[in-house]
């Protein structure tokens, strides 16, 4: 019975008094985690009837949080908005501090808050950041174009410790992922041109599938995606956070060129690496292939390989080779321009990430299309 | 006295947020000068305008008088070299060995050996308080010895000037201290001019020669001149109250 009376004297209860002189508010038991959407409603309506003065008690108040805090500190919001004086001296005393330090704040934002553009806004905005972007990445290319210039007139800071390290993560470190992804490429191509080509007895024929779409186009582009997704993005993760700890001012300051000191060396390196792990990846293709016809299709293994040569074609070998060559251009020069025009907060550099990933995959894919539509012009 | 920072009617921000309307104040050789002010009224900003990492809206920066805003890519790399810079984290390349990191500006701009260079930086090192650390990186030393070796970086080639951004940010008030000790020190026995970015109060008037308040409500200077003098003078109450709550927390 006790108990029962107490839990009823600790459930938090509102009592709103009007009448024609004052608001009073009186709260009792315990707040915590009050849902205080219908009260505020209540007051709400109460306040607009114009009390004289609004006034708190909070004699048999129990526990309270922030729900309680928020009230109070919305109506008195209200109020002052309404120019009706209000009382907080029967609050407990820390309620009342907080209460005047929520007011104390200046709550009015100090920044410039830009206006809603209208449509046409819109778009000359728009079309002037365009215009900006498109200036922007054009500089970066031609200073880097400028780069390389220096760089045959050894007129360059590049070190070759920074390159060297960017060969070693883009070389050697990638070697294995490629021989993976390369392989099961060449896996799956073999096996899907191999059931449809085991019904007309042409199985052998899949030696040449592989061998030619791997060389030609497959190992350059899966090259290409791993390498725009495992070092693209660590370029301009690491140029990002270098923005970030402002180590890219210090450079600017000291009158170093952010293009020889940082992208040279991993633009360098890429142009290096990816036509190796591009022949590589050819390769592996082609055993992926081989261990599909020979072990499912049961081809013979020398025929296989017979077969492969029979369709290794230098023309087609050299097209893949620089497809990969420009890609290598394309990810260092995207995984470097993002990460150099990063923001200056940690989530910038998610972002610059993320973007440079992403455009080097589609910078990539335009570049095969460019490449093929002139291939096919020259009829390579 | 010979100024060597002369910037008249700047006005700067971003976009048309505009953080410091006409401002106009001189720095002269020696000083060391600092730009004080609450959060938000552009101090950092007025640094990057400095170095010439950021351009102003208007007006005019001289450096050793040159203007920086219209300068060329040559003469403003001539600038550079004449300035250092330690900022809030030190900056220091993470690749990099300390003397590595001192060596860069020197391995550009001075025609010093290998050899010659390396003694260099191991004699900024020392200069710091940094002797004996040329082979380490940046990551296996504290936060206080990333801004000194930051400072034997900034000094490498001898600068005219000297820039620092909130050098007491982040260290503990022992090292804050011996921090402003060595800005001294590097003024008094290199005749270096040093600006401060600070609101380090402590800072303020332990080393301060010279200074402006940056008010971001009116977005103009409120104060400028000797920070003691600035003390018993105070041109308005928010200056007052900037300065004394900082003096009542040293009592404390």
């Amino acid at each position: 019975m006790n108990t029962a009376a107490k839990t009823d004297n600790n459930r938090p209860n509102i009592t709103l008094h009007l009448d024609n002189q004052s608001l009073a508010l009186r709260f009792e038991g315990n707040f915590k985690q009050f849902k205080s959407t219908e009260t505020l409603q209540k007051i709400q309506n109460a306040l607009k009837k114009k009390p004289q003065r609004l006034c708190f008690n909070a004699e048999n108040l129990g526990t309270w949080d922030s729900s309680l805090l928020l009230i109070i500190f919305e109506t008195i919001k209200q109020a002052k908005s309404q120019n009706i004086p209000f009382e907080l001296n029967k609050l407990p005393k820390n309620i009342q501090d907080l209460i005047r330090l929520a007011f104390s704040v200046n709550r009015s934002p100090s920044a410039v808050i830009p206006d809603k553009m209208g449509f046409i806004e819109k778009i000359g905005y728009t079309t002037v950041q365009l215009y900006n972007k498109t200036t922007d990445v054009l500089h970066f290319c031609t200073q880097t174009l400028d780069g390389i210039g220096r760089l045959f007139t050894a007129n360059t800071i590049m070190r070759k410790t920074d390159f060297l390290a960017a060969l070693n993560e883009c070389g050697p470190k990638a070697l294995g992922i490629v021989s993976l992804i390369s392989f099961l490429v060449g896996l799956i191509l073999a096996f899907v041109g191999g059931v449809q080509l085991q019904e007309f007895g042409a199985q052998i024929y899949i030696a040449s599938l592989v061998t030619i779409g791997m060389c030609r186009i497959m190992g350059a582009i899966m090259v290409g995606i791993i390498m725009a997704g495992r070092t693209g993005s660590s370029y301009a993760a690491a140029l990002g956070t270098m923005q970030v700890n402002e180590e890219l001012d210090a450079l600017e300051t000291m009158g170093l060129s952010r293009i020889d000191f940082l992208v040279l060396p991993r633009l360098l390196a890429l142009i290096i690496a990816m036509p190796i792990l591009t022949m590589l990846s050819d390769f592996m293709g082609m055993v992926g292939g081989a261990f599909i016809g020979v072990l499912m299709m049961g081809l013979p293994y020398q025929e296989y390989w017979r077969y492969a040569f029979d369709a290794f074609h230098l023309n087609n070998f050299l097209v893949g080779l620089f497809h990969s060559l420009c890609f290598g251009v394309i990810i260092a020069v995207c995984g470097c321009y993002q990460g150099i025009h990063c923001g200056r907060n940690s989530d910038s550099v998610g972002l610059a990430t993320t973007r440079s990933v992403v455009c080097a995959i589609v910078w990539m894919i335009v570049a095969t299309g460019i490449i093929t539509v002139i291939c096919q012009e020259l009829d390579i | 006295m010979t100024a060597i920072i002369d910037v008249k009617n700047l006005t700067m921000g971003y976009g048309s947020f505009v953080l410091q309307k006409n401002a106009d104040f001189t720095v002269n050789k020696g000083d060391i000068f600092i730009i004080m002010g609450g959060s938000g009224c552009g101090k950092s900003s007025m640094l990057r305008i400095l170095t010439g990492l950021l351009p102003p809206l208007s007006g005019k920066v001289f450096i050793d008088g040159t203007n920086i805003v219209t300068a060329s890519a040559d003469s403003l790399e001539k600038i550079r070299k004449k300035s250092g810079i330690l900022y809030q984290s030190g900056a220091l390349f993470s690749s990099m060995t300390l003397a590595e990191n001192i060596a860069l500006p020197l391995q550009q701009y001075s025609d010093y050996s290998a050899e010659e260079i390396r003694e260099i930086a191991a004699l900024k090192l020392s200069l710091v308080g940094l002797g004996g650390f040329d082979d380490f990186y940046p990551s296996e030393i504290s936060g206080g010895m990333k801004k000194r070796a930051g400072l034997a970086r900034a000094l490498a080639l001898d600068p005219e000037i000297v820039y620092f951004d909130e050098p007491s940010a982040g260290l503990d008030p022992i090292s804050s201290r011996n921090l402003d000790d060595l800005i001294i020190e590097i003024n008094r026995s290199l005749g270096t001019t040093i600006v401060v970015v600070t609101h380090e109060l402590e800072s303020i008037f332990a080393i301060g020669t010279n200074s402006i308040f940056l008010d971001a409500a009116s977005k103009s200077i409120l104060a400028r001149g000797n920070p003691h003098d600035i003390l018993k003078n105070p041109p308005n109450d928010e200056v007052l109250e900037f300065l004394t709550r900082g003096k009542k927390h040293a009592k404390e």
